[in-house]
């Protein structure tokens, strides 16, 4: 059963005209995207403009208020078995070392890929596995949640803000292992307020939420969005 | 399957033994009770005797409440949740594996240290026994149903007092048929096997819907 999600990876997510809806005030609606192997999607907008809560939908956190997120290709697998989330809420234990995370998110997530040790190392933070995550800077500790997209294979990454307190350097790291999971046919959909390494992918703006005003728009070839 | 319960189990445990595990704690809250109340009832040792089962009980029940806010709630916050749902396992399993490590971390040390704590109360063999054993079978019961008022106040800051008053009366059943089994071993009119098996079975019912209920509940507040 572990095994069902790994399939070659090769996932096609598609997007129709997705609406959504927080405390009775809408944030977002008529959002159509699809995205197949190797690409990837960044998705931009003012604070408050629901790009969170787009990622949220897509991780199935969230009810959409209307529209359908599908994928394909994926055999019997549900979308959340397809998917790293990877947000501000890192999903670290304070009390367990760095290597103990890893290895739990690697059982509990199933189709494991590389070691937490050889993960930890392609982030630069080998010396941390063995240190309890309370010890770690908040920039340390997000790279120990970007570790997990390492050691567990799935065909999707959700990124929130993946570069918020990140430096230079870690920052280069992530944009080649972005680069690295989509060249194996990966997808990434990201949010970001920075360039991410990402200028090859498309761009979602989303609007700042006004009442009556067009709730979103596409910036980037209209006729590519399916 | 297997893996990612066993994964969860060994993680939970991990935890409650490190800085900031509650397993302890309980434990010693559990001892205050049972301390507090001679003190408050005067060293009347055949009084104490004959209500000795059900101190043991009321401070289990309460003891039980302790570290149960947290049993959902720390994982909501730091997004380990968020985590578990996206396993390939169902959140039915990861519930039932957290609630079986919260429970031995707190229930089964109330039931193994449930003779020494008898001591205080002034009970003989015979009943300290009972006591142990209607504890060991009951204490699941508590901590599935207190599982449910835990994720129903998984998002809630400072749920802890909402969650006590939502489980406590669901633990009526419960504290009835146990301290009656305790009772009945050291004499009575019934025999203890019927007021046990009862127990057993309100605990095996409390693992089927506490477990169903607790991963709707966590469902539902998202």
């Amino acid at each position: 059963m572990s095994g069902r999600a790994s399939g070659g990876g090769l996932l096609r997510l598609s997007v129709e005209d997705l609406a959504c809806r927080r405390s009775g005030r809408r944030v977002f609606a008529g959002l159509s995207f699809a995205l197949g192997p190797g690409e990837a999607l960044a998705v931009t907008g003012r604070n408050g403009a629901g790009k969170s809560s787009l990622l949220a939908i897509l991780a199935g956190r969230l009810r959409p208020d209307a529209g359908r997120v599908a994928v394909a290709d994926v055999g019997e697998a549900a979308l959340p078995e397809c998917l790293h989330a990877v947000g501000h809420r890192d999903g670290l234990k304070a009390a367990l070392t760095a290597g103990e995370n890893l290895a739990f998110a690697q059982a509990l997530l199933g189709v494991p890929r590389i070691a937490p040790r050889p993960a930890l190392e392609r982030l630069g933070l080998g010396h941390a596995h063995d240190l309890p995550v309370a010890y770690l800077s908040a920039g340390q500790r997000r790279r120990v949640a970007l570790a997990r997209l390492l050691v567990c294979h799935r065909p999707l990454w959700l990124l929130d803000e993946p570069t918020a307190a990140l430096d230079t350097a870690s920052q280069g790291l992530l944009a080649g292992l972005m680069a690295e999971h989509r060249a194996a046919g990966g997808l990434v959909v990201a949010a970001t307020h920075q360039a991410l390494g990402l200028e090859d992918a498309r761009t979602l703006a989303l609007a700042a939420p006004e009442p009556g005003a067009a709730p979103s728009s596409v910036d980037a070839d209209p006729e590519d969005w399916a | 399957m297997i893996g990612i319960v066993s994964a969860l189990i060994a993680r939970d445990l991990a935890l409650a033994a490190r800085v900031g595990g509650s397993g302890a704690l309980s434990l010693v809250f559990f001892l205050m009770i049972v301390a507090l109340i001679p003190f408050a009832l005067g060293p009347d040792l055949n009084l104490l005797s004959r209500i000795g089962p059900a101190i043991l009980w009321l401070a289990a029940v309460l003891a039980t409440l302790i570290g149960l806010d947290r049993l959902f709630q720390a994982d909501e916050e730091d997004g380990s949740l968020d985590l578990m749902s996206a396993s390939p396992a169902p959140l039915e399993l990861v519930v039932l594996a957290k609630v079986a490590a919260h429970w031995l971390t707190t229930g089964l040390p109330l039931a193994l240290a449930s003779p020494l704590f008898g001591l205080l109360v002034a009970l003989d063999g015979t009943a300290m026994g009972a006591t142990a054993l209607t504890l060991l079978v009951g204490t699941p019961a508590l901590t599935f149903i207190g599982a449910v008022g835990a994720a129903l106040t998984a998002s809630i800051r400072r749920g802890g007092l909402i969650l006590a008053v939502l489980v406590l009366p669901l633990m009526v059943p419960t504290l009835i048929f146990g301290v009656s089994a305790t009772e009945a071993a050291s004499g009575g009119t019934v025999p203890f096997g019927t007021p046990l098996a009862i127990l057993g079975a309100l605990s095996l019912i409390a693992a089927v819907v506490g477990t169903l209920a607790a991963a709707a509940a966590l469902r539902w507040s998202e």
